[in-house]
């Protein structure tokens, strides 16, 4: 068993990028649920759009072995420029008129 | 110098000036003296680069055409048409080299004067900065190797000449005159687009040498020579807008409500000027037929302008309209088969209308200061019939004004003299080729008009005395800036620089550097060859030389008669021939004639569109709208608008008619309709119609208050009951939602794993 | 161990490292800069899964743009020269939990699901072929997708201006 193990981390594969990228995912999503700075939330997501763009491209060269993945990868990574440039606008914004960016003490849309 | 030395110099020649226009356009607030110097530079350095082009060209590729392409965009192999890709690319022939020069000469002196002429203008630096991207763009056309970059220098000439000649917009006359310049060019340039695309169409590139050497190998556009003859003539038809030409000339006098220089540059030497380069590039695929209607569309404008010239009083204008009459001249020159002094004419007549134009405008600007100082702002600075005189006072504008008008009218020593002569001589040798005997006789009436008109200006702006005594004192000689052009011009103007026998070009450098190309049509529809066309101009060569003296002389020796010496009045021919007169001083009313037709056409259809958006298609929208409202409103009555019942009733009604729609649709669209299906479907509308029925008739007050308030407090009931429960999970934390999806995700997994 | 697994393993530490200070860092800054070893460590996983142009696309949007941006946000956001620089964390038990548990799912997954793989074609260049497939079919999307970048520009700069009369 133990060497079966071995054997397995010394190929690495697909399974290898893709649990790479679940971990990576998890790091995104614990930062998106604990953090209260706001850009903190953004580097979050940032992490976990990263860790589906490793799928993407994983399962392009390893399962259908055509390019689509990173054509998709691609566009990912424009959403995720636009995202970011949105986000940080609003953070701007958020910041000017209560002078905090900790995303639970904004609550003013609440009740 | 080698043949890369050459094109990339010819490169940097084109995009220097746009180099100046993107600096000037940005910055021109900020450089000192708002950046005139840069952009004079910068054209004083192409034309440098030009000149030494011009002598790398002639001197050691003398015969060669040198290219250099690239591709731009490769389609790959498309679909139903094969291989399609864009080539792009720069040429240099002599044609290109020597309208280098041309081109960058005058936008350089044009320049130079404009620093004295536009001192203090409101946009001094934006000014310089259009002047830049003008050049850019006519030298876009000249180096060009394909119709693609061809066209789209063609429309940023028509779109910086709009600039330009909208300089001061502020004035009505202006924009409306840079208005009517771009429309008019418009209509010129949806021709010549077309032409290009019936040549792509057929050959799938734009580079001329690819479509030339298709042509001469057989192919010709959809198989037959009439489309040849017409895509010839549609792109003839963008030399007709851009070069003023018959029936597209009326823009040009209008555009003189541009500053001076400008009217110097675009409208007497480069941008008219296009129109005549780019006959000469296609000339060789013209055929007989296609350089027929050049001919007579040349002939036709050089006539018309000529005469109308003659009733003119505005400097600008006179001049305008003798440039229409030039550029028809040239045309007609091209069109005859007199390549080479078609082109050549091009190349004097730049120089010296050039040289006019400025010369005009150091008159005016004199004038203006004067009248300004004597504070008359009722006086046109521009009117002839106020001058008179400046001889004494502007010598060097006089002398020089002078020798270009002894160039345009054809005096021997001038080089307007040795191009002219040539076109005359190509006129006689074609009408004794296929007898088109009227081609040559307007040819040399034009040329006694010319003469004739040309001295009228003279002898009413220099010569003899000065209507207001007190105004001749105020007027002075133009600043060096502008003095200095002028002299360049006038230098440019004699015969030397192209021919050291003043009797003949043939002999020059230039015509061994601007052979005609030989047709690459078929000999079926060719005009006569160049072998043929040489033997007929040798004959006619000395006749022509001899009655264009003549000619000429008659036309001079007219108008000192008139003018100067008085033996005829003037007055007194205007009054006996009034109508014709009159005529000639409406410019054939040309412009009452498109006014009358294409303008008021064009409006009205546009009256008729605007009804039709208005009264069919809004009527019908409208009409919809109404009819529904009417029918809902028609049928609730029995409702108070807003009460439940009635939105009850509405939506029940609008549930029905979606029901019905789609039974509709169904039946329309299942192509096999089953038999149960459709009693299925039928009991169920009969079910929903009487339902409604029943809403509407029977039940409407007590099933309303009872049953419909009583479903909807229900309903409202149990809404609030769940929002209650659910508000506590609304925390109004994303985090939270965040978890929630996570477990979501997680049960997902296991549940489909 | 051949060279493949060694620059694999080194570069999944690296994007992993990366990720881990971004998360569990107090210091804001601190994460910032992990970012960047996040960032770069995915883009040789990348190289690693032949996909060059990504890779450079990655280094390039990334870090040399979205980085950017979220320092420029730390800047203007947070007082750098105050101790508040320092951020802190909420409800991290649970997270903590539910974090755990969403990666076991996910790995476990991974690990045992028999994927269906193909023979990994030989390398070579891409740029070429993503872009003939981003102008043939996936068309609509890139031309969406540059709408997108162009609300984005817009929306960006119209949320994050100053108001004058505020």
């Amino acid at each position: 068993m133990a060497q079966e193990f071995m054997q397995w981390l010394s190929h690495p594969g697909l399974n290898h990028f893709l649990i790479v990228s679940g971990i990576l995912f998890s790091f995104g999503i614990f930062a998106v649920l604990t953090r209260r700075n706001a850009i903190l939330v953004l580097m979050g997501i940032e992490l976990i759009l990263n860790a589906a763009n490793i799928n993407f491209i994983a399962f392009s060269r390893y399962g259908t072995g055509t390019l689509d993945g990173q054509v998709i990868a691609i566009f990912v990574i424009i959403l995720a420029a636009a995202e970011a440039a949105i986000a940080l606008a609003i953070v701007l914004n958020i910041y000017q008129n209560f002078n905090t960016i900790n995303v639970d003490e904004i609550n003013q849309l609440r009740d | 110098m080698s043949q890369e030395t050459i094109l990339q110099l010819s490169t940097v020649i084109l995009l220097l000036p746009l180099l100046g226009f993107i600096l000037l356009i940005f910055f021109n607030k900020r450089l000192p003296r708002q950046g005139d110097w840069l952009g004079t530079g910068i054209l004083f350095l192409c034309l440098l680069l030009s000149v030494i082009v011009l002598a790398g060209k002639l001197g050691s590729h003398h015969d060669e055409v040198l290219q250099f392409k690239f591709t731009w965009v490769d389609w790959g192999n498309v679909p139903g048409i094969g291989p399609l890709k864009l080539e792009l690319g720069i040429m240099v022939d002599n044609l290109v080299a020597i309208m280098l020069v041309v081109v960058t000469i005058v936008s350089s002196l044009v320049h130079l004067f404009s620093i004295g002429y536009m001192h203090g203008d409101v946009r001094y630096g934006r000014y310089f900065a259009y002047l830049g991207v003008f050049t850019f763009s006519m030298l876009g056309i000249v180096v060009t190797n394909n119709f693609f970059m061809m066209y789209v220098s063609w429309e940023l000439v028509g779109l910086s000449s709009y600039l330009l000649i909208g300089h001061w917009f502020e004035k009505k006359s202006a924009s409306d005159a840079a208005n009517k310049a771009f429309i008019v060019n418009r209509i010129g340039d949806i021709g010549m687009f077309t032409g290009i695309m019936i040549l792509f169409a057929n050959f799938q590139t734009f580079t001329f040498d690819d479509i030339f050497a298709a042509i001469q190998s057989g192919t010709i556009p959809f198989g037959s020579e009439p489309w040849l003859t017409a895509a010839g003539i549609l792109i003839f038809a963008g030399a007709v807008g851009k070069s003023a030409q018959f029936p597209l000339h009326v823009w040009l006098p209008d555009a003189m409500e541009g500053p001076t220089p400008v009217s110097a540059l675009i409208h007497a030497a480069t941008m008219v000027a296009a129109g005549v380069y780019l006959i000469a590039r296609t000339f060789t695929m013209m055929t007989a037929d296609a350089l027929i209607v050049i001919t007579y569309i040349g002939a036709i404008t050089a006539f018309i302008a000529a005469t109308i010239a003659i009733a003119q009083n505005d400097i600008k204008k006179v001049l305008a309209y003798s440039t229409v009459s030039q550029l028809g001249y040239m045309v007609m020159g091209l069109g005859v088969g007199a390549f080479t002094a078609g082109f050549f004419h091009l190349t004097t007549h730049a120089m010296f209308k050039a040289g006019l134009f400025l010369a005009s405008g150091s008159v005016i600007h004199a004038m203006h200061h004067a009248l300004h100082h004597a504070g008359d702002h009722h006086t046109d600075p521009q009117d002839i019939r106020f001058m008179g005189g400046l001889r004494s006072k502007m010598p060097i504008t006089f002398w020089t004004f002078l020798i270009f008008t002894l160039a345009i009218s054809g005096v021997p020593f001038t080089s307007g003299f040795l191009s002219k002569d040539e076109i005359l001589a190509g006129t006689l040798a074609f009408s004794s080729l296929n007898g088109h005997a009227i081609i040559p006789i307007i040819g040399f009436f034009v040329a006694g008009l010319t003469a004739f008109y040309m001295f009228r200006i003279v002898i009413l702006t220099f010569l003899g005395e000065h209507k207001d005594a007190h105004r001749i004192q105020e007027i002075h000689e133009s600043p060096f800036t502008m003095t200095v052009p002028l002299m360049v011009f006038a230098a440019l103007s004699f015969f030397a620089f192209y021919s050291f026998d003043p009797f003949g070009a043939s002999s020059g450098w230039f015509y061994a550097a601007v052979p005609r190309p030989e047709s690459v049509v078929p000999g079926t529809v060719a005009a006569p060859g160049v072998a043929a066309f040489e033997e007929a101009l040798h004959h006619s060569h000395s006749l022509a030389m001899i009655l264009s003296l003549t000619v000429a002389g008659i036309g001079i020796l007219a108008a000192f008669g008139t003018y100067y010496w008085k033996k005829i009045s003037a007055d007194a021919v205007a009054d006996r021939l009034k109508p014709l007169h009159t005529f000639l001083m409406n410019k054939w009313y040309f412009d009452e004639l498109y006014e009358a037709t294409a303008v008021n056409g064009t409006k009205g259809l546009a009256r008729a569109y605007a009804w039709f958006d208005d009264r069919v298609i809004d009527g019908i929208v409208n009409g919809v709208g109404s009819w529904t409202r009417a029918l809902t409103l028609g049928t609730s009555r029995n409702w108070e608008e807003g009460s439940l019942g009635a939105v009850f009733y509405k939506a029940i009604s609008a549930g029905l008619s979606i029901y019905i729609g789609w039974l509709v649709t169904s039946a329309l669209m299942s192509p096999e309709p089953a038999f149960g299906e459709m009693l299925w479907n039928g009991i169920l509308g009969l079910a929903t119609a009487g339902l409604t029925f029943f809403l509407f008739f029977v039940g409407v007050g007590g099933f309303d208050n009872k049953i419909v308030d009583g479903l909807v407090n229900a309903v409202a009931y149990l809404a609030g009951f769940f929002g209650l429960i659910s508000r506590r999970l609304q925390t109004g934390k994303v985090q939270t939602y965040l978890v929630f999806v996570i477990f979501g995700v997680m049960v997902f997994f296991l549940w489909f794993r | 161990m051949d060279l493949f697994t060694i620059i694999f393993y080194s570069f999944a530490v690296i994007t992993l490292g990366g990720g881990a200070v971004v998360v569990f860092s107090r210091n804001i800054v601190h994460s910032a800069f992990a970012l960047l070893f996040a960032f770069f460590g995915v883009a040789g996983l990348y190289v690693l899964l032949m996909a060059d142009f990504l890779a450079i696309t990655q280094l390039m949007i990334y870090v040399g743009g979205i980085l950017v941006l979220i320092l420029f946000g730390v800047m203007l956001t947070s007082q750098v020269l105050d101790v508040q620089i320092k951020t802190g964390t909420i409800q991290t038990f649970p997270a903590v939990l539910a974090v755990s548990a969403l990666a076991g799912t996910l790995v476990g997954i991974f690990w045992s699901t028999d994927w269906k793989t193909t023979a990994a074609p030989p390398m070579e260049v891409t740029a070429a072929k993503i872009g003939e497939m981003l102008l043939t079919s996936y068309l609509l999307p890139f031309e969406i997708a540059s709408v997108v970048l162009l609300a984005a520009l817009i929306g960006a700069a119209m949320i994050a201006r100053r108001e004058k009369n505020a």
